[in-house]
Order: structure tokens, then sequence, then C-alpha cells
């Protein structure tokens, strides 16, 4: 237990210390946000409509972003190794390094999300139910995440096809948050059904990400 | 112990010599194919001969070509599951083989079922493209065949990229029966099951028959391909290491003669 709680803070610390590029994250989702504008034009009643899914592919993508950070750095200075041979088991090791992943560039985009919304002229109500299912989301794409970038870390050029892999595998999370940020809007659809279903989908990848990264990361060391 | 040394091996571990795999594979092959394209000839032709839909008119027949590809395409994901579980589990040599070989076979299948299912969509729908739950789900199947195949070959070594590929086909597999209820689950445009019910099928047997036979025929179709594309990859993995091999007595040979 002592030994994932310090594996949990370095890994905080190095995401948010000046090599981590956790920040960087953010800013291509600011970037994302920013260039929705450019190209469907500064139609503020279009742009609320829309927003909700907009925020949801902005940090989808920004999350993708992140991730083949997630194991590369450690297998490049031999820390994984070291932790696949400790005695901690593979599962608990994944699960503790996608929470840091997500503690360090995933909720910054959850943070950042209601500024952002401003930006696309979307209601207070929106902003907030845009916000909580970002909250709630977020983590199944990283957990899925884990999988693609421990499936892609033993390949010279894993980082652009972790996004290849995970993206496909990430859409139900995007359905189901925007329908439930939708369904917190418009009156007739429901809110609950979808949101609980997100909830479902981060709570059954957050168990089955951990075993399937562990096993391919195990995998990649012998 | 005794039993362990003495006992026979079982089915799946004869197969385990690739040398065996090549001579029986080599025999079963041809009749599969003359099978198949027995089962596919009939097939089509009772389906032509059938009656005109009431409401389809011709552009029904397209049918016995669409679902099978369709059902192939969730199929041939669940054979390469059940192989990465020999990769997994039994870490069968060959399982890493047959994930390789029918990755492109099922993107082909997928590409096929998306385009006929877009022919037929258009007279029927008045589109060839609607973001409906089956339709959408399909082409996330036909995105992860793709990214499976770019992960199988990244890596020049082989057996390399087997375990990555055998987890990332297990976790794929999720989508699967999201496909198959996706129609029962979403009230959707794309019609729901109409052969495989609880209550037996929905369709007249002037249908059902010609649509049953070219099912089984592209499948016979597709494990003849797949038994093709495997031994292929056998030979290439072979010739790769008898190349491997003479370029390093090529090496000493120089060595010898420079000495």
């Amino acid at each position: 237990m002592r030994s994932l709680a310090a594996l949990y803070v370095r890994d905080l610390r190095l995401a948010v210390s000046s090599g981590g590029g956790a920040m960087i994250g953010v800013i291509f989702f600011l970037a994302v946000i920013a260039t929705v504008p450019f190209g469907i034009g500064p139609d503020l009643n279009l742009l609320s409509r829309i927003g909700p899914a907009i925020l949801w592919i902005g940090a989808l993508l920004s999350t993708l972003l992140t991730l083949d950070r997630l194991f590369q750095a450690d297998r490049d200075d031999g820390t994984l190794d070291l932790l696949i041979m400790g005695q901690t088991l593979m599962p608990a090791v994944v699960f503790v390094k996608s929470a840091a992943l997500w503690t360090a560039s995933g909720l910054p985009l959850v943070l950042t999300a209601p500024f952002l919304g401003l930006f696309l002229a979307m209601e207070p109500d929106a902003i907030a139910a845009a916000t909580l299912t970002l909250f709630v989301g977020t983590p199944a794409i990283t957990f899925i995440g884990a999988v693609g970038a421990a499936v892609a870390v033993a390949l010279p050029r894993g980082g652009l096809l972790v996004s290849v892999l995970v993206l496909p595998l990430a859409i139900p999370v995007l359905i189901f948050g925007v329908s439930a940020t939708y369904g917190a809007i418009n009156d007739p659809d429901p809110f609950l059904p979808p949101f609980l279903i997100l909830t479902a989908l981060t709570l059954f990848f957050g168990t089955l990400g951990p075993v399937a990264a562990g096993a391919a990361l195990r995998a990649s060391a012998d | 112990m005794s039993t362990v040394a003495t006992g026979r091996p079982g089915r799946f571990a004869i197969l385990a010599n690739p040398t065996r795999f090549l001579e029986l594979s080599g025999k079963i092959q041809p009749w599969l194919y003359a099978l198949a394209a027995l089962a596919i000839l009939t097939g089509l032709t009772l389906g032509f001969m059938a009656p005109e839909d009431y409401q389809q008119g011709a552009t029904v027949r397209i049918m016995f070509i669409h679902v099978p590809f369709a059902w192939l395409c969730m199929m041939i994901w669940t054979v390469m599951a059940l192989s990465a579980l020999g990769t997994l589990v039994w870490r069968h040599p060959l399982a890493d083989v047959s994930i390789k070989a029918a990755a492109p076979i099922g993107a082909v299948f997928t590409v096929l079922a998306l385009l006929t299912g877009s022919i037929w969509g258009r007279p029927m729908w008045g589109t060839w493209w609607v973001w409906d739950a089956r339709l959408t789900s399909v082409f996330v199947l036909l995105i992860m065949y793709l990214g499976l195949i770019a992960l199988t070959r990244a890596l020049d070594e082989p057996g390399k990229a087997a375990k990555p590929a055998a987890i990332l086909v297990l976790v794929g597999w999720v989508n699967i029966p999201i496909i198959k209820f996706s129609v029962d689950w979403w009230n959707t445009l794309h019609q729901p099951a109409s052969v495989m019910r609880a209550d037996g099928p929905s369709m007249p047997a002037e249908f059902l028959t010609p649509l049953l036979l070219s099912a089984v025929g592209f499948t016979l179709l597709f494990f003849a391909l797949h038994l093709t594309a495997m031994r292929t990859e056998i030979l290439r993995r072979r010739v790769e290491a008898l190349s491997r091999l003479a370029a390093r007595k090529a090496e000493r040979g120089q060595s010898e003669v420079a000495a």
C-alpha cells in the first residue's frame, strides 16, 4: 500500500515537473476549442448548441495526446522493468499510474472545461453538466488508454499507434458522455440513465484496463 | 508426472508443430475451397431464383451477400479472440500466426459488409450512410481491424508483437456484443435480427435457405483463406529465418577466407 502511494506521488511529481508535459494537454485542449469557431464560423447559437460535444471531443483528443508518456519514459530509464520485477501486482501498479496521470492531466482538463464552455457561449446548466460528465468520464479514457500505451510500449513508433488503437474503444465513453450532457439541457431527454452508464463504463474500464495493460507490460518485458 | 510424460498430446498440441500443420492444412485446403465454392454458388443461384420481396423488390437479393459479410466480420474477430486466448493461456505457437493472418481478411469482409450495406441502403433508406448504431459500431470495428493490422506489422521480428496483439484483440472483443445487440438496445434505422432469434427465424424458407447456404459458404471461404494466409505466414517466417542463417554462414565464410 505504501509503495503504491509512493508510486502515485512520484508519477504526479514527474508529470507536473517541467519536462512532464501535463500542461501541454490543457494547452492542446485550449487550441482545439479555439480552432472550432474558425472552422464552423462564429455563430454563437450554433456554438452553444454543439458546445458540449466539442468540449468532449477536445477532452478526448487531449487525453490521447498525453497517453504515450504513461509508460514510455519509465521504459526508457528502466523503471518499468523494476516495477514489473517488483512485488506489487502489475494491475495495481497500472491503476495507480493511470490515476496519477489522470490527476496530472485529466483533472486540469475538467477544471478548464467551464472556462472553455464560456468561449462556446454555453448556458450555465450545460457547462455544469459537461464538467460533471467530463469529471466522471475522462478516467475511463485514461484507463482504456493505459491498455493502448502498454500494448504500444514495445514498438518503435508507438505514440501515433496508441491514438489509433485507443480511439475506437473510447467511442462508447464519448457517446454516453455527450448524451448525458444533452440529457441535462434538453428537457425530454433523460440525464440519469446515460450518466449511470458513463459511470459504469468508468468502473468497467477501471477494472479491465489495468488487468489488460499489466499483462501487456509483462509480455513486453520478457 | 508419468501421466504427463506419457499422455498423448491434445488435438491442438499436434498442430503446434508447423510442419505437421502445413501438411494437414495442405490436405484440407482444396476441400474447403471446393465446399465453399459449392455452397456459395448454390446459395447465390437459389437467391437469384427466389421471388422478389413485396416491399424491397429485386434489391432484397443483396441480402444474400451483405448478411454473410456482416456476420463474418464479427465472427472473424471472435476467431481472433479465441486465438488470442491460445497465445496468452496455452502459448500455442500458431495462435499468433492465426491472428496476424485473420486480421486483413476480417478487414476486407468488414469493408465489403459496409459497402454492400451502403449500396443496399441507398434505394431502401434513401442515403448511402447514416450514423446509426449498427453502422457506427461496424465502422468502429473496421478501425479496430486497421489498428490491429498496424500493430501486427509494426515490428520486423515475428512473435514480438504476438502478446500485445492478443491483448488488444481480447479488449476489442468488447465491441462484438455491442454490434450484435446494437439493433436491440437502440431504436435504429437498421432492422433488428431476423435469423437468429429466440422464437426462430422470421423469414420465409425461400429466402432463408439461400441465405444460410451462402453464409455457410462464405464462412468456409474465410476458413480456407485463413488457412492459406497462415501457411503463407509460416513459410514467410521460415524464409526469413533461413535467409538470416544463410547471411550468418556467408559472414563466417568470408571471415575464414580473410583469415
